[in-house]
């Protein structure tokens, strides 16, 4: 190739045109690399420092401490129908999940772990209060979930359904969904036939709310693949998603409302959510501030959809509000207020691998004025590109008074060296008739898709930009991370981390806070409203900021956070007040609070 | 991207008389080779996709790659063919690189419009640029860019409708302006060496045709391997090249290249022009030899 040449055609132009035009165009193309090296992104990336160093930098420091807290569990993924043999590591991706509950009352986190090969234990660790915990789900009941003809487990999510005081636990499977009542801290009692649970569902997301403010939870359940399917059973191959970017032949949507006799009315349809999306992440908050919970569902091969509640029905608004024009691969839904303005952003998880699919993950956040819209700030503020991304959470792991965002990602990781990428793009863009069979397409034979990932801890910085600092705070795993939760495992006043990885080893990071830092946190408990208190806003004043939080019944990807609220406040906080907006309405504000502490708040009457 | 050239805007006519009005038919079928037809053609693709599937990142982002197409190309133009040059190519150029380029950020799409038109004022061999605008910003931007973006690759909704009616009405135009058989001997190729394909990596064959069907393929088809500013002259040629281009996708292919038809075209179109160039040169050396040689030139 050369430079232009004079010709005796045109254009005819002169030299000095052509030395501009050639700096020019020599300009254009070094601009990706300017911009690379500019990029948050480009500069975040940073190695490992060592404990007192980050300490002294970021104010914190995380430490892998599963073994020494006495657990050694590693997932076990499904293996479905042998039809699917050839791709059974894409079909069988998910089921790695983790949830925090204190379901005995001690007031302190426990933790619930599932997993997803027929005849594989679910697990439910108590806390010992000392650093460790004991697996006791064997003797509560919650252990031999996962047997043969009835599915496996893909999250749970806990919330008070019959208001006794104690968190039940709802289980998501690919299979038969299973509630269990949890008698008092002693022991489960499977109550799924009882409450009226459909036989089968395909899901990877459940959250209890209280859509209708009567004051007792009810459960939504999204269907990932239609529940007409027996995964051990197919009757054929064609079970894939029509469509990469538009499928609607995924699992439908189901609403129980919860009547106060410990059965369930399934109204998804009476209530107006009606949708056969691959639903993988959902969440519940006012984001209207109807006082009402609205239902985000982040949708894999699709837009995601966010159903605006008024109590009594729900109207889908993705497209007006802006989250639901371009089609992603949804697999995330967390909320956090970023910017301390009382405001509660969204998170939703996509894929980016470098030079092949750049979808970028989506940080919504609410525009100012009346109506609701949001704009996508991920990219602005440097939380876009994380790999093939899953869980994330919102939580202030410094204390510093700026919630940050954990990220878990990483798809599928077998052989290193060899990719399964260029296959699947290769099929993904074609038609419905070739894409929908899993029969067209090549064999996974061993290779990876987006695995060995690193992951993402982007530090919110206050000022508008999150930057990565993961690696230097000691998250150094690149395990094919799915959920993740954030819980103040030991009541210390810090947010420690819980990863659940597919095919992979859960994982505690502990966290260690530079001391500067205070912080206060709270348990909230309704008397009027449901006693988990799902739903719940909380927003704290201090230092003349405020943060919102929402108590949820499930967030992020299959899992639940502890619903105590933490908050990092900074050093010498002054605090101002706490208003809390329960689901009944009821309004309570609080002030004379100290740092440091836990309060445990009961709705007034 | 540029227009298919349009050969003829009219129906040929007898040498003496009047010649009878066309049918219907045969007034659609000349309208067709209107040279406004590919832009609206274009255009067409554009909003069949995005109103049925929404396949554009976002309007912005392709008004935002037309509008720096077109402003480039009018700078340009006016500098170095002291003239302002007609926007169509640019249109057509911004607004191919609005649906193939994806990405979250919106200055991808100003710069590969940039790199795109720049391309054809800065890279020129004996007079002639020799990439196809578009494949060269493109190319360029998932070389040097691949963080920030990648090629419409699993965007579109798979139906047959939709691909149906720019299959017919792209046919139909690539015929008017007599390129379809460039179209046609890739499809060809492509379909023959699938199956290939799949005799060696031992995949489904489905998996191997499987792309053709999707939405990139229709802008590379239909605008990106016609464009006749970048191509040979004679049919036979640009058939040849057409198949070249399907082989050297084929060999892409088979090293799990993601983006092998734009690659194998962003190799072969240039290479086939350098050949046509060098072929041209040593006839024209041939000629002016035995021009010299002729008894005339020897009288004279």
């Amino acid at each position: 190739m050369m430079l232009s040449t004079p010709a005796a055609a045109p254009p005819r132009r002169g030299v000095t045109a052509r030395i501009l035009v050639t700096i020019f165009f020599a300009g254009l193309l070094a601009t990706p690399y300017l911009v690379r090296r500019l990029s948050p992104a480009g500069q975040s990336r940073t190695a490992t420092i060592g404990r007192q160093a980050a300490l002294a930098r970021y104010g914190f420091y995380l430490e892998e401490v599963s073994h020494a807290a006495g657990i050694d569990f590693v997932h076990r993924a499904p293996v479905l129908d042998s039809k699917l043999a050839a791709i059974m590591p894409e079909v069988s991706s998910m089921g790695a999940a983790v949830s925090i509950v204190d379901f005995d009352r001690d007031g302190w986190p426990d933790i619930y772990v599932t997993n997803s090969a027929i005849g594989s234990r679910n697990h439910l660790y108590r806390n010992n209060h000392d650093g460790t915990f004991t697996d006791v789900a064997e003797q509560m009941g919650v252990a031999d979930v996962n047997q043969s003809g009835t599915g496996v487990s893909m999250g749970a999510v806990w919330g008070d359904y019959d208001n006794d005081g104690y968190d039940d636990l709802y289980l998501i499977k690919w299979g038969r969904p299973e509630l269990f009542h949890n008698d008092h801290g002693h022991g489960f009692t499977r109550v799924t036939e009882q409450a009226g649970l459909p036989p089968w569902i395909n899901a990877n997301t459940a959250v209890w709310l209280d859509y209708d403010g009567d004051g007792k939870l009810d459960l939504f359940v999204g269907g990932y693949y239609p529940e007409s399917l027996d995964l051990w059973h197919l009757p054929t191959t064609r079970m894939m998603p029509d469509s990469f970017e538009y499928a609607k032949n995924g699992g439908r949507k189901f609403l129980f409302h919860n009547l106060g006799n410990g059965h369930f009315e399934e109204v998804s349809a009476k209530v107006g959510i009606d949708s056969h999306r691959w639903a993988l992440a959902a969440a519940a908050a006012d984001l209207s501030g109807t006082g009402h919970p609205d239902l985000f569902i982040a949708n894999d091969y699709g837009v995601s959809e966010l159903y605006l509640n008024d109590g009594k029905h729900f109207h889908e608004a993705g497209a007006d509000t802006g989250i639901g024009f371009a089609p992603k691969s949804g697999m995330n839904a967390s909320f956090g207020d970023i910017f301390n303005q009382g405001k509660l952003d969204i998170y939703v998880s996509n894929i980016s691998e470098e030079g092949v699919l750049i979808q970028g993950n989506n940080l919504w956040v609410p525009q100012d004025g009346p109506a609701l819209k949001y704009d996508n700030l991920a990219r602005d503020l440097g939380v876009e590109l994380g790999g093939w991304s899953f869980g994330a959470q919102f939580g202030d792991l410094n204390n510093d008074g700026n919630l940050d965002l954990y990220l878990e990602n990483g798809y599928i990781s077998l052989d290193r060296k060899r990719s399964y990428w260029y296959d699947f793009a290769k099929v993904a863009g074609g038609n419905s008739s070739i894409i929908g069979d899993a029969a067209n397409w090549p064999a996974f034979d061993g290779r990876s898709l987006s695995g060995y990932q690193q992951k993402h801890l982007w530090l919110n910085d206050g000022a508008g930009k999150f930057n990565d600092v993961a690696q230097a705070v000691g998250v150094t795993d690149t395990y094919d991370g799915r959920s993740v939760v954030l819980a103040d495992l030991w009541n210390r006043g810090v947010l420690d981390v819980v990863v659940a990885n597919q095919s992979g080893p859960l994982l505690i990071y502990r966290n260690t806070v530079s001391p500067d830092n205070d912080w206060i946190e709270f348990s909230l408990e309704g008397t009027k409203s449901n006693r988990s208190a799902i739903g719940a806003t909380l927003t704290l004043f201090w230092d003349g900021k405020q943060q919102i939080q929402t108590v949820c019944g499930g967030s992020g990807f299959a899992s639940e956070n502890d619903r105590r609220l933490h908050f990092g406040l900074g050093k010498n906080p002054s605090i101002e007040k706490i208003v809390i907006r329960w689901p009944s309405g009821v309004k309570q504000t609080l002030r004379d609070l100290a740092p440091n502490r836990l309060y445990n708040v009961k709705e007034p009457a | 991207m540029n227009p298919p050239t349009v050969m003829a805007t009219q129906p040929a006519t007898p040498a003496s008389g009047t010649p009878p009005p066309p049918s219907v038919g045969k007034r659609v079928f000349a309208a067709l080779g209107n040279p406004f037809v590919p832009p609206i053609f274009i255009t067409l693709i554009l909003l069949i996709g995005n109103l049925s599937y929404g396949i554009l990142e976002s309007y912005g982002k392709t008004l935002l790659a037309i509008v720096t197409s077109i402003v480039a190309e009018m700078v340009l133009g006016r500098i170095f063919l002291r003239k302002w040059p007609h926007p169509a190519s640019a249109y057509i150029t911004g607004i191919s690189v609005g649906i193939l380029l994806r990405s979250p950020a919106f200055w991808p799409y100003a710069l590969c419009s940039l790199l795109s038109i720049t391309s054809k004022y800065a890279l020129r061999f004996h007079g002639r640029h020799i990439w196809n605008p578009s494949n060269f910003g493109i190319c360029a931007m998932l070389f040097l860019a691949s963080q920030s973006v990648a090629s419409l690759s699993i965007q579109w909704g798979n139906n047959f409708g939709s691909l149906a009616v720019i299959w017919v009405l792209g046919s139909v135009i690539l015929w008017r302006a007599r390129r379809f058989h460039i179209s046609l001997t890739y499809v060809l190729s492509f379909v023959a060496l699938s199956f290939l394909r799949a005799w060696i990596t031992g995949d489904p064959w489905q998996s191997e045709i499987s792309p053709i069907t999707g939405p990139m393929y229709q802008l590379f088809i239909f605008f990106m391997i016609t464009d006749p500013k970048t191509t040979v002259r004679s049919r036979t040629g640009q058939c040849i090249v057409a198949f070249f281009v399907a082989v050297a996708e084929m060999l892409l292919r088979l090293n799990s290249c993601v983006f092998a038809p734009l690659y194998a075209l962003f190799w072969v179109g240039p290479a086939a022009l350098f050949i046509e160039m060098g072929i041209d040169s040593r006839r024209a050396r041939k000629a002016a030899a035995a021009t010299e040689l002729s008894p005339e030139a020897v009288r004279s």
